[in-house]
């Protein structure tokens, strides 16, 4: 892709990313934090291309100990912003079926 | 085997992507936040699988390992975490992501000859690394693996100003050369310049630290998009970036700071260190029984929770004890300090775990004029939120954070495991007043007794 349409993504994503969260409430801030961090885990994609290309076992060892770093980003991400998000269940069944 | 054509794969990543914005819109509600999460998983699950089927990648095996011996690891630990220490499992995963970027962007440097690509790669290593270290020291103050205070010396900004200029040097020469050597020694700086930014900060101001570096990885991880000609990492890494940025600032405004002020505070003079000596100056502690006299017949009672609840799981307890005045006719209310515990919302979770009712847990603004009417203040396990100094004294390291006025009522009651000082180090002038009484011990066991005494009236 050429260096103008990478841009153009680029400066979209900024205004995305400022606008999805500007209004939310400090209640939610550190599940949005570790939402947000679970997200950067996709960083494990460009781990999997650099292990799927390396011949040599130096090179292939340090792609798959990104790989595993990745992993544990991501996947414990997701986990724990869940575990978080789990405990804030109680308080609406009590506001009764919707 | 075939695989997917550019076209398909760029597609699902665009779906991924979708999704991660979604997510992200998800998380800003409570109603939609569980779900949110959830699509942003299926967003990354996406990506993946797209991944290995859009071209011919060798070591799968290897791949599938690796990944499954991350999993291993980083599942179980995030189920099964308490609750008091999920801030510094988010800074722990948030570190490995910046390594993992970091690593990323060290393998491709072989691969390219292009300068502007050697750009991205240089960007990458120096912001990966910071990332990485940063949220190695961040999560041994949260650990408690190291001292929680602001640590300083002589020389530091000397020192820091010198690794920064150096890592500027490294990248330049990594741009223009292309030399790994170059690369390593870049990282190695990156790793400096992590330490050298979080050591100054502190125990208070780690969690918006957190939020920043969080931040850093996003950019990192958009970095490496630029690299690998990754649209979905660009996109994703970005968004990070963005919405990291906002939150930090508004996590920073929540606590009256500014994120330059958390940073570089500590570099300006020695007097944001706060005192460290128990002092020995008299308080009034007091009897659980008493306690429960004050809570008993008292008319409105605002209970004031923080970390030290959190800590010793007393939750249900306080809880209970709230029902149990609520039974003798006292208008009970939690007030909640945004930051009271060690991460923003953490006392909303907190309690709603104990299924306490939403509208008993009144926000910062909304409770602070009530003090005035309200017969005892009951500050279970907090301190730096409710302490005067954030007011009155210039030179405090939490001076201009809004605190709960928990002074205006007419008695003051702390429960508190000793007179060590709070989370950011600094005396509470409150625990000297005339109208505070004290009752040390675990915050559990302290409700626990009072709750019994509460009931015995």
């Amino acid at each position: 892709m050429d260096g103008i349409s990478l841009l153009t993504i680029t400066v979209l994503a900024v205004f995305v990313g400022f606008e999805v969260v500007s209004k939310v409430s400090s209640t939610l801030h550190t599940p949005l934090m570790s939402g947000a961090n679970a997200i950067h885990g996709i960083i494990l994609v460009g781990a999997i291309i650099v292990a799927g290309q390396a011949a040599d076992p130096w090179v292939l060892a340090v792609a798959l100990l990104a790989v595993v770093l990745a992993t544990a980003n991501l996947v414990g991400g997701f986990v724990v912003t869940d575990r978080m998000l789990e405990m804030f269940r109680g308080r609406r069944d009590r506001e009764g079926p919707r | 085997m075939s695989f997917l054509d550019p076209t398909w794969t760029g597609l699902l990543y665009l779906v991924a992507a979708a999704l991660f914005i979604l997510a992200l819109m998800g998380l800003n509600s409570p109603r939609t936040a569980r779900r949110g999460n959830l699509v942003g998983a299926a967003g990354a699950a996406l990506g993946v699988v797209t991944v290995f089927l859009s071209a011919r990648l060798d070591n799968i095996p290897w791949i599938l390992a690796a990944i499954a011996v991350g999993t291993a690891v980083a599942a179980p630990v995030a189920r099964r975490v308490k609750m008091t220490q999920m801030p510094q499992l988010v800074a722990a995963f948030n570190g490995v992501g910046g390594g993992a970027a970091a690593l990323v962007a060290l393998l491709e440097l072989a691969h390219t000859g292009d300068a502007w690509v050697r750009l991205a790669i240089a960007f990458t290593l120096l912001v990966g690394a910071v990332s990485f270290a940063g949220s190695a020291i961040t999560f041994a103050k949260l650990q408690e693996l190291m001292t929680t205070r602001p640590v300083v010396f002589r020389g530091l900004p000397v020192i820091m100003a010198a690794v920064l200029l150096a890592a500027v040097g490294a990248a330049v020469a990594v741009v223009l050369t292309g030399s790994l050597p170059l690369a390593l020694a870049l990282l190695v700086l990156g790793l400096a310049a992590g330490v050298l930014l979080v050591l100054p900060v502190g125990g208070a101001d780690v969690p918006i630290v957190i939020s920043l570096l969080n931040a850093f990885t996003g950019l990192a991880v958009a970095a490496s998009g630029l690299v690998l000609g990754n649209v979905l990492l660009l996109v994703a890494g970005t968004l990070v970036g963005a919405s990291g940025t906002i939150l930090t600032r508004a996590m920073a405004a929540a606590m009256g700071r500014s994120v330059a002020g958390i940073l570089f505070g500590a570099f300006r003079g020695g007097s944001t260190a706060g005192s460290t000596a128990v002092s020995e100056r008299p308080v009034r502690s007091s009897s659980a029984e008493d306690v429960a006299v004050l809570l008993g017949y008292a008319q409105r009672v605002i209970i004031v929770p923080g970390y030290g609840l959190a800590v010793a799981q007393g939750q249900h307890t306080a809880a209970e004890l709230a029902k149990a005045l609520q039974l003798r006719g006292i208008q009970v209310d939690f007030a909640i300090h945004p930051v009271a515990g060690r991460m923003p919302g953490h006392m909303n979770v907190l309690l709603a775990e104990a299924n306490v009712p939403y509208e008993e847990l009144k926000e910062m603004t909304e409770i602070n004029s009530e003090f005035k009417t309200a017969d005892v203040a009951l500050v279970v396990g907090a301190n730096d939120v409710v302490n005067p100094a954030a007011k009155t004294s210039s030179g405090s390291p939490i001076f201009g954070m809004p605190i709960l006025e928990v002074a205006d009522a007419r008695q003051v009651v702390f429960l508190k495991r000793s007179m060590r000082p709070g989370f950011a180090g600094i005396e509470n002038e409150l625990l000297y007043e005339p109208q505070t009484t004290l009752l040390f011990g675990d915050a559990k066991d302290s409700l626990t007794k009072v709750l019994g005494a509460v009931k015995a009236l």
